[in-house]
């Protein structure tokens, strides 16, 4: 084992001399950067931090508001160099972008994985590099841990936790009967928020009647509902994985003749605005957020990382949750 | 009506029952049947409609509401493939004229108006027609093939939805706006009454007028058209423009159903389900005769299958092979030669057991 730690040591620092090596021969600022991330370790002086993000997409308001977090945090007053990337929901545009990023020889590389397998080649090519990675908001499952530094985001079981008991500390006792909208088949946050969602609510006597995928948008969410009301006259509770298929399950709910937040009760997880408005209209009745703001940890983290300090291998944000009197507090001073 | 045409079977005798099962559209109506039957075991009141808040309510309806936005974009599909030509760019325009729409309700001082709301759908359908008459231009007078052609559309256009929406999801409160997608007009969804209404006057134009046979012509064979006089390009030129004003109305309805404008999401693969539509309905892929109403058939199909997933409780995980399966099962049905061989192997099974290389 040692040994083998040891053979991996030093083929990454042969190819990351290779690589010095050939960035000198090429281009000026290549070499000034590449120069940078090896040098970094004692300095971290007053020049820029140049970092690579590459993001999952645009595919929601959550994502959106993730995405402003790290643009308005990572700026060059702050004392970063920020190439960012929208890899469209598609692993191999954010392979790519990440390739690109460690052939600039950028200090820092982070983004958020599409999906959690599939990245322990190019990972590799970071490492033997030497350009540290830092992932954002999703994991990545690779049985070896030195690939990255840390991963920055929310705890998606325990989200699905806190929703759960506070279903359970409500509406236990009344023979609840709840049908859920689950996220994207085999995406982390689907998975997890399911799995700490049942945890919470096992020996309770609320039952899941039905469990189905709205690949977290409005519309699937909207059409699943409207099947479920078909299907079912005695629905109580609906536990939405993101608001905006609490959203769509409103619409349905509302176009089935019955009042959202009463009739049926509606818990989801995320607090985009959206949904935060719905909260404070009393359409939903309790969200977990699920924070969106990573841009400030990932720059302290990214800060350490090139200073050669310790960073903790995992860095849990903290989510706060929501009924509607504390939305009806919370959104007028609420950034998305 | 279609739970007849089952029952009608059986009284025809050999020959009728022949005819009824070698017509193009037996089997498509058949799945359909088999999928309302299969919903109906597991919900029993599957097909009752009741009156609600004075608009008709029930499982039928949501069928006819949710498959409005498809039938549209079908429909402008049917016709381009009818003249040798596909349109993949469908998606992306539907994408483009919710985040239009929305966008400028969004900015507009009164997003409640009537006419705010009337003159975003001018502005929505007006761009989506031109986006057609692009498409129809690369193809018809620059001679690109058409799967080229509107590939291009179909990059850029999510792209172009993306950058008016600026990555969000645009939200808005409409009450007109959201008439189109989720109201009511005499007791029918008003997304239904549009696309159905659409539907009929362009099968009125195509069946009771010589387009449709102009159409077809072309779609056989365009130099021996242009040959015989009809003029090959402002036919392909006019129905991809269809196609495009088509998809952006079907936009409009998808956008107004959820009240958001998603350029991701609006309208993802929307012109996969609209080609299977319209090749459940027989018309083929190498263009010449179309089939409105198996077009029709193939659009309630996909509708209803989606809505099965959910009645009957298909596990998410495998929703896509169930999906996969239908669509195989239907058109392997509807293959003469396939169902030649099932026939040819039945009759020899007696002589001699073979096996069928299918």
């Amino acid at each position: 084992m040692a040994r083998k730690m040891w053979m991996r040591g030093t083929i990454a620092a042969v190819s990351a001399a290779a690589m010095l090596a050939l960035g000198a021969c090429s281009s000026e600022p290549a070499s000034e950067e590449s120069g940078g991330s090896e040098s970094a370790e004692g300095s971290g002086g007053d020049e820029l931090i140049s970092i690579g993000f590459s993001q999952v997409g645009a595919e929601s308001g959550w994502r959106a508001a993730n995405t402003q977090s790290i643009q308005d945090t990572l700026t060059e007053e702050n004392g970063f160099d920020l190439s960012f990337s929208d890899a469209q929901q598609k692993q191999e545009n954010q392979i790519q972008a990440l390739r690109s990023y460690i052939q600039q020889g950028v200090d820092v590389l982070a983004f958020s994985p599409v999906v959690e397998t599939g990245w322990d080649a190019v990972l590799e090519e970071a490492k033997t590099a030497g350009i540290p990675v830092i992932l954002t908001d999703r994991a990545v499952d690779s049985e070896d841990e030195t690939l990255y530094e840390s991963f920055i985001g929310s705890d998606f079981v325990l989200e699905g936790e806190m929703a759960g008991e506070w279903a359970v500390e409500q509406y236990d006792g009344e023979g609840y009967k709840m049908v859920e909208l689950q996220g994207t088949t085999g995406s982390a946050p689907a998975i997890d928020r399911k799995e700490g969602f049942g945890t919470a609510i096992e020996g309770s006597d609320i039952e899941v009647i039905d469990s189905q995928t709205g690949n977290f948008t409005r519309t699937e969410g909207k059409q699943v509902m409207e099947g479920f009301l078909q299907k079912y006259d005695d629905i109580d509770l609906v536990f939405a994985h993101n608001d905006d298929m609490g959203l769509g399950a409103i619409e349905a709910i509302e176009a089935a003749g019955m009042t959202p937040g009463e009739d049926i009760k509606i818990i989801t997880i995320d607090a985009v605005k959206d949904g935060m408005q719905a909260l404070a209209d009393g359409k939903i009745n309790y969200i977990v957020e699920c924070n969106p703001l990573l841009g400030p940890d990932l720059a302290e983290v990214a800060q350490k990382v090139v200073a050669g300090e310790e960073v903790e291998k995992r860095i849990v944000v903290e989510d706060l949750a929501f009924d509607q009197e504390a939305a009806v507090e919370a959104l007028p001073d609420r950034q998305y | 009506m279609p739970a007849t045409t089952g029952s009608r079977t059986r009284p025809a005798g050999p020959t009728g029952l022949r005819n009824l099962t070698h017509h193009t559209l037996f089997w498509p109506v058949v799945a359909l049947v088999a999928l309302l039957v299969a919903n109906t075991i597991f919900s029993p009141d599957f097909l009752s409609v009741s009156i609600l808040d004075g608009h008709l309510f029930g499982a039928p309806i949501d069928i006819l509401r949710n498959s409005a936005p498809l039938l549209l974009v079908s429909l402008g599909m049917t016709l381009v493939i009818a003249t040798r030509g596909i349109d993949l760019s469908v998606g992306a325009v539907v994408a483009i004229a919710g985040a239009l729409s929305l966008s400028f309700i969004a900015t507009a001082p009164d997003p409640g108006a009537v006419s705010t709301v009337i003159i975003a759908i001018a502005i929505a359908l007006g761009l989506c027609l031109v986006l057609g008459i692009w498409n129809g231009f690369l193809v018809s007078v620059v001679g690109i093939q058409p799967i080229i052609a509107t590939l291009i559309l179909m990059t850029a256009g999510r792209g172009v939805a993306m950058l008016i929406t600026e990555g969000q999801i645009t939200t808005v409160t409409s009450a007109p706006f959201k008439t189109l997608g989720a109201g009511f007009w005499l007791g029918l969804p008003a997304a239904a009454l549009i696309a159905y209404g659409v539907y009929l006057i362009v099968a009125l134009i195509t069946r009771r007028s010589a387009l449709g046979m102009l159409v077809e012509a072309v779609g056989i064979n365009p130099s021996a058209s242009r040959l015989a006089g009809v003029r090959a390009r402002t036919i392909v030129w006019t129905v991809f423009a269809l196609s495009g004003l088509f998809s952006g109305l079907a936009g409009l309805i998808l956008a107004s159903n959820v009240m958001a404008a998603d350029a991701n999401n609006a309208g993802l693969f929307i012109e996969l389900d609209a080609i299977l539509a319209v090749v459940i309905g027989g018309t083929s892929l190498q263009g010449g005769k179309f089939s409105l109403s198996g077009t029709l058939v193939g659009v309630l199909i996909i509708t209803t299958l989606t809505l099965t997933v959910t009645i009957v409780g298909i596990s998410p995980l495998v929703t896509p092979l169930f999906k996969a399966l239908v669509v195989i099962a239907v058109t392997l049905l509807q293959s003469p030669r396939v169902r030649d061989k099932l026939a040819a192997r039945a009759r020899q099974r007696a002589a001699r057991p073979e096996e069928v290389a299918a």
